[in-house]
């Protein structure tokens, strides 16, 4: 009933009191305090892997207790030469088939997200189903056609499954930013006499390549960390998360940490360079809300 | 001829043809792909799995063995349920652990926002079998919680985590935590403020504001988050390989071990068969009875 007079007597200020209103809050901490204890949780097994990297054991064979502080694992690293093939071979694979599976996911991103075509529909749902899918389910198919094919298993086999499951990743990438785009700016392009090759190259290209590169990064991670269908298509070749969960029986060495912290560093690099990159060139291009087609 | 262009709008046909055309063009290479090594598997898959013989008896031939199924599943209804109920608690655990969290960073992460999506990201930096193996050392019966518990005389001696569902359930809620709430932030972040401020400039409280705006308007999210989760988690069989024991195996142990040890490949095609067409239905009756199709759609676009 005073609503009106409380808002009457109170013009000025109208636009401040919701926000002094939350401010004044006693609970208004929870959930930010929330926030950072998720964050410490899905961190704690980083910190676990950091920390037992230097952890100076007796043995071989990490332990749950920790012993001391040592630099002697980031000496050692190397000396398994089963492990570091296995790091290599993972490295390598994730190279070759981010470097595969971009351009693939890249123009199937941009078909989906630019045209509409018969069938449209069809190919949404079958990358669709190619993410949500278990992974184990797209191992053993592969592992069917393998073997029906007698294909022998190793290098080949994994690369070529890593290129189809980071494939639908990089398009559904690319086309949330493809969708995102303004299509005004590639028309007006075309308006000014550059033809659909030049006002894709110089205006659609730039701004979907933020796009790109986060899919090219994503193929890349996936590719580095897949266990599940790498497990199904790797015949006797060992990757490294391939070499670990075999290592897990009979205890990890500490070399094992060594080498996931150095993967996790220059991943971290590697994607901070990207982020700071698509800061530099694309923060006047970022999609504000994707208008769906 | 671009000047022709301009003044003939609507365009005509022959620039539509074309367009349809690059269309296909761009679409080739990447469904090909597809075709190729996702869509003719799942079909080899489904061949295999109605063959019969065996790697010492001279091979496979495809017979319409439909007893595999038969064979499959026949005293593992305790794996498929296992698997089901599993992935079911861990699609609650990470999509309640997940969202207030997504919702905080979407309405107050201001200019932390990028940064803490990034967080959430962080474990994908890390091998997720390494991820798991920490837990197994954080979970040991003496390791750096349990054995500090006990010591504090919190818990009993024999208490154990590891070999439990409880330690299989954490991990896959673990791993999958980020699976989750990043769909959930997209959809909290795409939220029109204006809709919220509409509903306080009627008299709404914070609460009648969430329930009747922001928690409708997520729904997308929380679809596409339990869809994430729910699908993949019920097949995975690392953590209970790692963090569990003989009582917690799921259904892609079983899987794993038909397929790479025993070699029972139309046996373990049929289990795989089962696992994929059980998902795609259930996947189906979840997107008609939470909205139109048009929600698959929209979380696949995320």
């Amino acid at each position: 009933m005073t609503a009106t007079a409380i808002a009457g007597t109170r013009v000025a200020p109208v636009s401040e009191a919701p926000l002094r209103k939350h401010r004044k809050r006693p609970t208004r901490l929870i959930l930010p305090l929330y926030t950072v204890l998720l964050m410490l949780y899905l961190v704690t097994p980083i910190l676990m892997m950091i920390l037992y990297g230097f952890n100076d054991i007796p043995g071989e064979r990490q332990t749950p207790r920790f012993w001391g502080f040592t630099l002697d694992w980031y000496r050692t690293m190397f000396d398994d030469p089963s492990l570091t093939q296995a790091v290599r071979n993972s490295v390598v694979i994730a190279i070759v088939a981010a470097a595969v599976a971009t351009p693939l996911g890249t123009t199937l991103g941009l078909a989906l997200g630019r045209y509409g075509f018969r069938g449209k529909a069809a190919v949404s749902f079958v990358i669709f189903m190619a993410i949500a899918v278990p992974e184990i389910v797209l191992g053993s198919s592969l592992l069917s056609m393998f073997v029906q094919a007698e294909a022998p298993l190793g290098f080949t086999t994994i690369l070529l499954a890593h290129i189809a499951f980071s494939v639908p990743f990089v398009a559904v990438t690319v086309r949330a930013r493809v969708q995102g785009m303004d299509r005004s700016l590639e028309d007006a392009a075309q308006d000014l006499f550059a033809s659909p090759l030049v006002a894709f190259w110089k205006v659609t290209f730039p701004i979907i390549l933020p796009g790109i590169l986060a899919g090219l990064m994503l193929a890349f991670v996936l590719s580095l960390d897949d266990f599940v269908i790498t497990n199904f298509v790797s015949g006797q070749l060992q990757t490294f998360p391939i070499w670990v969960y075999g290592a897990t029986r009979i205890g990890l060495p500490p070399t094992v940490n060594v080498l996931g912290t150095l993967l996790f560093v220059a991943g971290v690099v590697l994607a901070l360079l990207t982020a700071v990159s698509q800061r530099g060139e694309g923060s006047e291009g970022r999609p504000k809300e994707a208008p769906g087609v | 001829m671009a000047a022709v262009d301009t003044v003939h709008r609507p365009r005509p046909h022959g620039i539509e043809r074309r367009r349809r055309r690059v269309a296909y063009g761009l679409l080739f290479p990447g469904g090909g792909w597809l075709l190729v090594f996702f869509l003719v598997p799942v079909f080899i898959m489904a061949y295999t799995s109605l063959m019969s013989g065996g790697v010492l008896s001279g091979g496979f031939r495809f017979t319409w063995e439909f007893s595999n199924y038969l064979d499959a599943l026949t005293g593992r209804q305790v794996f498929v349920l296992r698997s089901l109920s599993f992935a079911a608690m861990t699609t609650i655990g990470t999509v309640l652990l997940a969202y207030p969290a997504a919702y905080w960073i979407a309405f107050h992460g201001g200019r932390w926002k990028n940064t803490l999506l990034f967080m959430i990201l962080l474990p994908y930096f890390v091998s997720f079998v390494i991820r798991t193996v920490q837990w197994k050392f954080i979970l040991a019966d003496n390791g750096p919680l349990l054995g500090t518990l006990k010591d504090l005389g919190i818990v009993p001696g024999d208490f154990h985590v590891l070999a439990t569902p409880i330690a299989v359930v954490g991990g896959l809620i673990y791993n999958y935590l980020p699976f989750a709430a990043l769909p959930l932030f997209v959809a909290l972040d795409r939220i029109d403020r204006t809709l919220i401020e509409g509903a306080y400039d009627l008299y709404a409280n914070r609460t009648q504001a969430f329930l009747k705006i922001v928690f409708p308007l997520s729904m997308p999210g929380v679809f596409a988050a339990t869809l994430l989760t729910f699908v993949p988690a019920t097949g995975d069989y690392v953590e209970a390989e790692i963090l569990g024991g003989p009582t917690t195996k799921m259904i892609g142990n079983i899987i794993q071990t038909e397929f790479l040890t025993r070699a029972r490949y139309p046996v373990a095609a049929a289990l795989s068969m089962v696992l994929m067409l059980t998902m795609v239905l259930l996947t189906s009756i979840y997107a008609k009875a939470i909205g139109t199709e048009d929600e698959t759609l929209a979380a696949a676009r995320l």
